[in-house]
């Protein structure tokens, strides 16, 4: 199968009215006679649902939640980029795509980037008009920060809770549609498989969390949005519940997955103090604009911070990137991160962590002023850690935060399979290989108010209108196979917990398959993937039954999927032999051990074809070209 | 500070299912550090139950970082536990002492129907929602976004209010069980933005409609809901909704 991405022709700034004019669209009486099924309700299942339902299309959503507002997207904090220009500081359409395909390492598509940089202004409008409550300058215009990544200010924000109200906006138009009687939600229902026949998505098979029944449902399309596959490592700053479970069974059923090796891992989270460590919190990047990074000279040094003279500290950063010092990227930062404390000197209880130090910003512009910046970071801090920034450096360490890597899509936002969309970071995205700061906001946006709306007419005006029929075969069939998988995970009846087996994998990913690779470490996770999959299919306890609410089982089930994902994403690693992005590939640096990208060999974009059980994925190559931008090497020193 | 590790003594309300008859359960944990969050320990605690063979305690959770909604229980008494202005998840083991009795129940209204031990069903606010918690405005061919200026200070209060995570601990707090703090919360947001005002009538008369068709109480100023609210959302906003409600309950066509 050879991979269309559906991109129309014309210039870059053409194309998405172009092809808004070019396709098919459904007449808005017949509209109510389409049925979809939206997975998920985050900013982009919300967002999608809502203004499918608003067009007139009878929408089914599904969550894992017990209320749609509960999804991952709540827990955004910085802000949503768009290229509005308010601040009159040189920010446009183009800038902002420039900034994103350059952010991304030059590994996403030149059209999709182009076009969510044109909506980006579209998705402030609207979410002002809903009622969302951006921060205001006195005099009642909209206030902007800067980000990472930019050098315009074009972040819009709702103090450190932008995702909240972003998707608070989403859901209240979502619950609008559900009072309009356009809109069902199964809230505490978990996608257990897609059901295809004759190649085209037809619906899913789901089991309600609280009493296991598993049902059909039919439509003429599915929707996934059902967000990214960070908590494979176990530790990250995703949800507990954030899972790859949906977006693998699509996979297994057809759909090509994407740079699943493309993972993002965030500089400044707390962190881990122990065993017992459920997720890992995120700190605002701003904190590097004050803060300054550091650890001892001395591997091993376990003096408290206040008590290690300035000659014997290593500022690391500021040595080795003179040009950018703490403000490099969050690769570069992550990356060095992990170096000193590979090297023994981490700091705090478990030696993993550095300090970001604000005693200078303290001297200089007084406790009041740092206060004002960071105040509610520092509390939050202070909250989990009970260490006042203000006396003593903080600790930081890298996490798992973001996921660039996904099913793959076409320009239409439709995987390899007809019938399948996927939005948001479920998606493989417009972020390339590395996402920039407040951009993951504006794509679930995007993707779910103003591009699906429009292109998911083309598909469903070649399908017959109508109540969708679910007494096909393959409905009961599917039935029983997600059955059967209830059964086989309960009959283990083994001797270790699936958190347990969950903590091992994901060590061994972070070890492994984290910021810097090599082919050895690669094929070492590659080789003990499988086992550890035969250990949990032999040894894992779930407690009670499938016909209860039963969290164990939920958890085990997502855990079976991560441990066939994890396979592929490393055998996606092993086979970019480039270091990209989040990424450094050891065998691929500079003379200066930077990260050296190779786009002669590696300019295209992964997607993984399943083969079946214990098969070697395929892999197909959509090569990626650069009419409107030249790829450049990344310096920060 | 040092970690520590403590013992902790638990009674947590074990109930089957919806129809089941609950009861409290006591278990007993040793070594618990006191870096860790409430819910890692009931964590430990599940996994200790796992391998012994018993059922775990189903808490609903997601986010841990104290914005989702999804946690709760109460603790002693106190909705979220002790520590003002804290989620369940967000609350520490160091804030209990060596050897502590905590009893843990869920968060009880009769709108709120417990699923199972600690979690229950919150759709109820979904609903209030849907009577009437949004600007009606379709996608597409809104105004550009600095059309209406709104001062510094409204844009604020709207955010003070619009905080809210939905997590229900002001109804479990109230003695009425009321959700007039939550309903407030979202009344005044949009009562407060120029947006909302087109529909601001209709809003609190249909939400306060819906929430006493589902069983909730009323407010009679106890002000517990603002204690437990782990945002700090302030009972002033019960004040405006009530302007808001007499307002368009006098003034109403």
């Amino acid at each position: 199968m050879k991979l269309d991405a559906k991109i129309p022709d014309g210039p870059l700034a053409e194309k998405w009215d172009k092809h808004r004019f070019a396709s098919k669209l459904v007449n808005p009486a017949n509209k109510r006679k389409y049925h979809i099924i939206v997975v998920g309700s985050g900013l982009a299942g919300a967002s999608a649902a809502a203004t499918l339902a608003e067009l007139g299309y009878n929408v089914q959503v599904f969550t894992i939640q017990d209320s749609p507002r509960r999804a991952h997207s709540i827990a955004a904090q910085g802000g949503i980029n768009a290229a509005k220009n308010y601040q009159n500081d040189g920010d446009s359409v183009f800038r902002l795509f420039y900034d994103t395909i350059k952010g991304g390492d030059f590994r996403a598509r030149e059209a999709n980037v182009y076009r969510l940089a044109q909506l980006s202004n579209n998705i402030i409008d609207q979410c002002v008009a809903q009622g969302v409550p951006f921060a205001r300058e006195y005099g009642g215009s909209l206030a902007n920060r800067s980000f990472g990544g930019a050098q315009v200010s074009r972040t819009f924000y709702a103090r450190g809770q932008t995702g909240q109200q972003l998707l608070l906006g989403a859901y209240s138009a979502l619950m609008r549609q559900v009072h309009l009687g356009k809109v069902t939600i199964h809230a505490r229902q978990e996608m257990m498989d897609l059901v295809v026949e004759a190649g085209k998505a037809k619906g899913i098979v789901t089991r309600d969390m609280r009493t296991g029944a598993i049902a059909s449902h039919a439509a003429h399309a599915v929707v996934l949005a059902t967000g990214g596959y960070g908590n494979v490592y176990f530790l990250s700053t995703n949800a507990m519940a954030s899972n790859v479970t949906a977006a693998w069974r699509a996979h297994k059923k057809g759909a090509f997955f994407a740079n699943p090796c493309f993972v993002q891992i965030h500089p400044t989270c707390i962190p881990v103090h122990g065993d017992y460590q459920s997720k890992l919190t995120l700190m605002s990047e701003s904190l590097r604009n004050d803060g300054r990074v550091w650890v001892p000279k001395k591997a091993g040094d376990k003096r408290p911070p206040t008590q290690i003279p300035e000659a014997e500290r290593d500022y690391y950063l500021e040595t080795k990137y003179p040009g950018f010092g703490n403000l490099v990227p969050r690769d570069v930062a992550s990356r060095n991160a992990k170096e000193v404390c590979d090297s023994s000197r981490g700091v705090g209880e478990t030696g993993l962590a550095v300090y970001l130090d604000f005693a200078e910003a303290i001297k200089r512009d007084g406790t009041e002023t740092i206060l004002r910046k960071y105040g509610n970071l520092f509390q939050m801090y202070e909250k989990i850690t009970d260490q006042d920034p203000v006396k003593q450096p903080m600790m930081i360490y890298p996490a798992v935060h973001y996921t660039m890597g996904g099913l793959w899509v076409d320009y239409n936002l439709m995987s390899t399979i007809p019938g399948l969309f996927v939005l948001g970071e479920a998606n493989f995205s417009d972020h390339g290989a590395n996402r920039l700061g407040a951009s993951a906001l504006m794509q679930g946006l995007a993707d779910g108010y103003f591009i699906l709306p429009n292109t998911i007419g083309a598909y469903l005006s070649g399908c017959a209108p109508g109540v969708p029929d679910r007494s096909a075969r393959v409905f009961a069939e599917t039935e029983k196979d997600a059955e059967a998988l209830i059964t086989r995970l309960l009959a283990v009846k083994g001797k270790r917990t699936t958190d347990d087996i969950h903590k091992e994998l994901g060590k061994l990913l972070w070890d492994h398959c984290g910021m810097a690779r090599d082919r050895s470490g690669l094929q070492k996770a590659l080789a003990r993937i499988p086992q550890m999959r035969e250990e949990f299919w032999n040894n894992v306890l779930i407690p009670g039954t499938g016909q209860q609410l039963n969290q164990s089982l939920e958890r085990a089930g997502r855990l079976a999927d991560f441990l066939e994902f994890a396979e592929l994403m490393v055998a996606d690693a092993l086979d970019r032999q480039e270091s990209c992005g989040c990424h450094l590939r050891e065998e691929s640096q500079t003379e200066e051990n930077e990260a050296k990208r190779d786009d002669e060999k590696y300019a295209y974009v992964a997607a993984w074809e399943y083969q079946g059980a214990g098969k070697t994925a395929v892999l197909h190559k959509e090569s990626l070209t650069f009419e409107y931008v030249t790829p450049s090497q990344r310096s920060y020193k | 500070m040092q970690s520590k590790k403590i013992d902790i003594n638990l009674k947590i309300w074990r109930q089957e299912n919806p129809d089941a008859q609950g009861s409290f359960q006591e278990y007993s944990l040793t070594g618990i550090s006191t870096a860790m969050s409430f819910l890692e320990m009931l964590d430990v605690l599940n996994e200790k139950l796992t391998l012994e063979g018993g059922e775990p305690v189903a808490f609903d959770h997601d986010c841990r970082e104290g914005i989702c909604g999804m946690c709760g229980a109460v603790v002693n008494g106190q909705p979220h536990g002790p520590e003002p202005g804290t989620t369940l998840c967000q609350l520490h083991m160091r804030h209990f002492k060596d050897g502590d009795h905590l009893v843990i129940e869920p968060f009880r209204a009769r709108a709120f129907r417990i699923e199972k031990d600690l979690v229950v069903d919150r759709s109820s606010l979904d609903e209030i929602i849907q009577a009437g918690g949004y600007v009606s405005v379709n996608t597409g061919g809104a105004p550009d976004a600095n059309t209406i200026p709104i001062p510094q200070q409204t844009a604020e209060q709207a955010m003070d209010a619009a905080a809210c995570i939905g997590c229900g601990a002001c109804v479990a707090a109230c003695p009425n069980a009321s959700a007039m703090l939550f309903v407030s919360a979202k009344v005044s947001q949009l009562a407060l933005l120029p947006q909302g005002h087109p529909e601001r009538k209709e809003r609190a008369l249909n939400m306060v409609g819906k929430m006493d068709e589902l069983g909730f109480g009323n407010c009679s100023n106890e002000r517990e809901c603002e204690a437990a609210c782990p945002k700090g959302i302030s009972i002033r906003h019960i004040a405006r909704l009530n302007r808001e409600f007499i307002k368009a309950a006098l003034f109403s066509e």
